[in-house]
């Protein structure tokens, strides 16, 4: 039965492999010498600033490669789901050849456990090898990435780490369950990608932010987690407040809210809210005191109460959050195989 | 072993069962001694290959041909004549045929076609066997 | 002998539809046993449960002794050659009997070998490219060189041309002479099976309308053919299959022991494909009472 799966499979998963090994060697080729600029770069910065400079000019180098790599992975298990997971049974089904196979003395059960098995192994090994070489190619990069792309951002999340290999196990799961109920293999594969699109598009929004609850805390308004301080026309003084936390870089932020002495929220993330009380014509904050970042206006702000709360998931969790979620999804694959084994013995025929 | 001494053949349409076409047509080629003492019959294996048929009808027929003595089986060896049909009756073939031939010109220049003939020598024969048998 | 198979008050029903029901019978080892019926009569229903692809919805079915299906053993010991004889389009001969010699302990190598060179089948051909009358005989080569002690054939001929369907036949009937297994094979046409069969099941109507050794059915059959007469005047042990009338005259189609004397009747020897057909034309219980209403 193991050769008879592997044939069945050797077309595709040689082509895969070749693909793969493209991959590696390209990323393999790459990766030094990006690690090498990174070395030399961090070397030659002293101060902050001049760091910060070289990280923007490094991300800005390779950008285009980081973000396809990105997509690799992340298109790499619906593509085995596609045309892996849902073609496996509804092939056999179209060409009723599962009627010949299913006459050798070899009970359906062991057939589809080989089938799966085998097919599965691999599939969750590509993408976990995928997973793994993106995930070290890109580890200098994910140092300097700006907001928006950081590692515990969802999309670079979801590349990183072995959170494909859970991705892949549940995509290939899905496409052989919904082969088995559709029996027809383009309406299957489509289903699939549905479903699967659905629910990685869930899974960042709606689930992963509470796979730990996430921590809540309140913090003094700085440079850091403002984009800007501004005077308006009638004199009102507002600060637009910004998604980073001090003392937090890389934490994913899933709420940023500006408050004020009351407690009571003004503006959310990226949104001004108006600071009472604030001079514009004298002291810290008035234009004659220079540019308000830099002076004693973040104080000023402080000092009459008004603060940032935010709810963040902090880069410590990335691990943590990476086997949390690859289980999830382990056991939405393990729920969907028991599915198929069932209906492989009650009710297809 | 060699070829195989007769070949059997089914008629569908003719309306006797397939095992009884069997014997009959041994019997045929004993009377006209197409087989002899000690020849081979096809084997089940050979006839039912040739013919698509159920391999138990072979076996039937050869069982009834062995019950009437024509044909002896040798276990593991095959099927073989033991007697003939031909003995006697095949000297007088020659002058029935030519009898038969002077009757059926008769019977032409009477006026009767083909299957008037047929018709008549079937009941001839009909009564006579009956009256035989009576 | 053990009997093939036994089925007791056999029954499959999809959603509100019975496939086959109330089917019981009892084949004895060592038939060629031809299963008719028109499409859609439950003969492939039949032949699932036999084969353990499908599970009754009522009723026993024994084959061979053992439960169809679902243990290695088990399925060992029966070959089936599904309908339209499937085979892997992408592998080629040679393939598909190393996967038979992989997926079956009695397989016989050097049998599958030397048919598929007789055939003149090309090893490495893929069997995607073959004819149908090619790709049944991988089929058949493939449940034959599984050395079973029954093989199920499912309408295996249906859908070849007349020459590729006698090859198929003969290529059958002598594996059945040299290797002494069972075969039940289903056919919606007659003329396959009165060569080949030995027992007949006639399915019509989703039920077992007659089953039996084809000598027997032949011989305890008859038409007779006389004056109008009603059928319940006919003698007891006298059960018809069918009857048609004229004005003056009446066909019966009876089953019946004993000979019929009744000097009235013009009695006629059936073929087999007049038995077939005389049953699969019988009316159901509930058009027999239609009619008779009809009539007063």
């Amino acid at each position: 039965m193991i050769w008879l799966t592997w044939r069945q499979l050797r077309g595709s998963a040689i082509m895969l492999a070749i693909l793969l090994a493209l991959l590696v060697a390209i990323l393999g080729l790459t990766g030094s010498p990006l690690a090498a600029d990174y070395a030399s770069g961090l070397a030659a910065c002293t101060r902050g600033e001049e760091c910060l400079g070289f990280y923007d000019q490094l991300f800005d180098d390779y950008e285009i490669p980081f973000l396809a790599s990105i997509l690799v992975v992340l298109l790499l298990p619906a593509l085995i789901g596609l045309f892996w997971g849902a073609p496996l049974i509804t092939r056999e089904l179209e060409a009723d050849t599962h009627l010949l196979v299913w006459n050798q003395s070899i009970t359906r059960t062991r057939w589809l456990a080989v089938k799966l098995g085998l097919t599965g192994l691999l599939a969750v090994a590509a993408a976990g090898l995928a997973g793994l070489a993106v995930t070290w190619w890109s580890g200098p990069l994910d140092q300097s990435a700006p907001q928006g792309f950081a590692l515990m951002d969802p999309l670079v999340f979801s590349a990183r780490g072995i959170a494909p290999l859970g991705y892949a196990a549940f995509a290939f799961a899905l496409g052989v369950t919904v082969g088995m109920l559709v029996r027809r293999t383009l309406p299957a594969m489509a289903l699939t990608l549905v479903i699967f699109a659905a629910v990685q598009i869930a899974m960042p929004m709606l689930v992963r932010p509470h796979l730990i609850p996430p921590v809540t805390g309140t913090f003094e308004i700085g440079q850091e987690n403002t984009d800007g301080f501004g005077i308006n026309r009638d004199g009102t003084f507002d600060v637009r407040i910004g998604a980073a936390i001090p003392g937090h870089a890389g934490a994913w932020v899933l709420a940023s809210d500006l408050v004020d002495p009351s407690g009571r929220t003004i503006a959310s993330n990226g949104a001004e809210g108006v600071v009472k009380g604030v001079s514009t014509t004298s002291g810290p904050c008035a234009p004659a005191a220079g540019p308000p970042s830099a002076n004693g206006c973040p104080a000023e702000v402080n000092r009459l109460g008004y603060r940032q709360k935010a709810t963040y998931q902090p880069i410590e969790r990335f691990w943590p959050l990476q086997w949390i979620e690859t289980g999830v999804y382990a056991l939405f694959a393990a729920g969907l195989t028991w599915l198929c084994f069932w209906w492989i013995r009650r009710r297809l025929t | 072993m060699g070829e195989p001494v007769i070949e059997f053949h089914l008629d569908a349409r003719s309306g006797v069962s397939p095992y009884l076409q069997l014997v009959q047509q041994v019997r045929h080629a004993l009377r006209l001694g197409l087989l002899h003492e000690g020849d081979q019959l096809p084997t089940v294996k050979e006839v039912v290959a040739q013919l698509a048929i159920n391999p138990n009808t072979v076996l039937k027929a050869y069982r009834e041909l062995e019950h009437e003595g024509l044909v002896a089986a040798r276990p593991g060896v095959g099927t073989f004549v033991t007697a003939t049909l031909t003995d006697t009756s095949l000297a007088a073939h020659g002058p029935l045929r030519l009898e038969l031939q002077r009757w059926l010109a008769k019977a032409r220049r009477a006026g009767l076609d083909d299957e008037s003939i047929e018709a008549l020598f079937m009941t001839t024969f009909r009564t006579t066997a009956q009256e035989d048998i009576a | 002998m053990t009997a093939v198979l036994q089925a007791q008050g056999l029954g499959k029903r999809y959603g509100k539809r019975w496939a086959l029901r109330e089917c019981t019978i009892d084949i004895p080892a060592g038939h060629v046993v031809g299963l008719v019926g028109h499409n859609g009569a439950g003969k492939t229903t039949l032949l699932k449960l036999a084969s353990g692809q499908l599970e009754p919805t009522a009723g026993d079915i024994t084959v061979l002794g053992g439960r169809p299906g679902d243990r290695p053993a088990q399925l060992a010991r029966v070959g089936f050659v599904a309908q339209d004889t499937p085979a892997y389009a992408g592998l080629t001969v040679a393939e598909h009997l190393r996967l038979g010699a992989r997926l079956n302990p009695r397989w016989d190598a050097a049998m599958a070998r030397e048919r598929i060179a007789r055939l003149g089948l090309d090893p490495t051909q893929r069997a995607g490219k073959l004819s149908g009358g090619q790709r049944a005989q991988l089929a058949l080569t493939l449940g034959l060189a599984k050395r079973p002690e029954l093989l199920i054939l499912d309408e295996p001929v249906a859908s070849l041309d007349p020459l590729a369907r006698r090859e198929f036949l003969q290529g059958l009937m002598e594996a059945t002479a040299e290797h002494e297994f069972s075969v039940v094979l289903s056919s919606h046409l007659v003329s396959d099976l009165e060569r080949i069969c030995d027992y007949l099941i006639v399915l019509s109507d989703s039920r077992v309308q007659v089953a039996g050794n084809v000598d027997r059915l032949l011989a305890t059959h008859h038409r007779l053919t006389g004056p109008r007469r009603d059928p319940d005047r006919l003698p007891a042990g006298q059960h018809v299959v069918s009857g048609r009338h004229t004005d003056r005259q009446s066909t019966y189609v009876v089953r019946t022991d004993a000979p019929i004397h009744d000097p009235a009747w013009t009695v006629t020897r059936l073929s087999l494909e007049d038995l077939v057909l005389a049953y699969m034309d019988k009316p159901t219980a509930a058009d027999r009472r239609a009619l008779l209403e009809v009539q007063r």
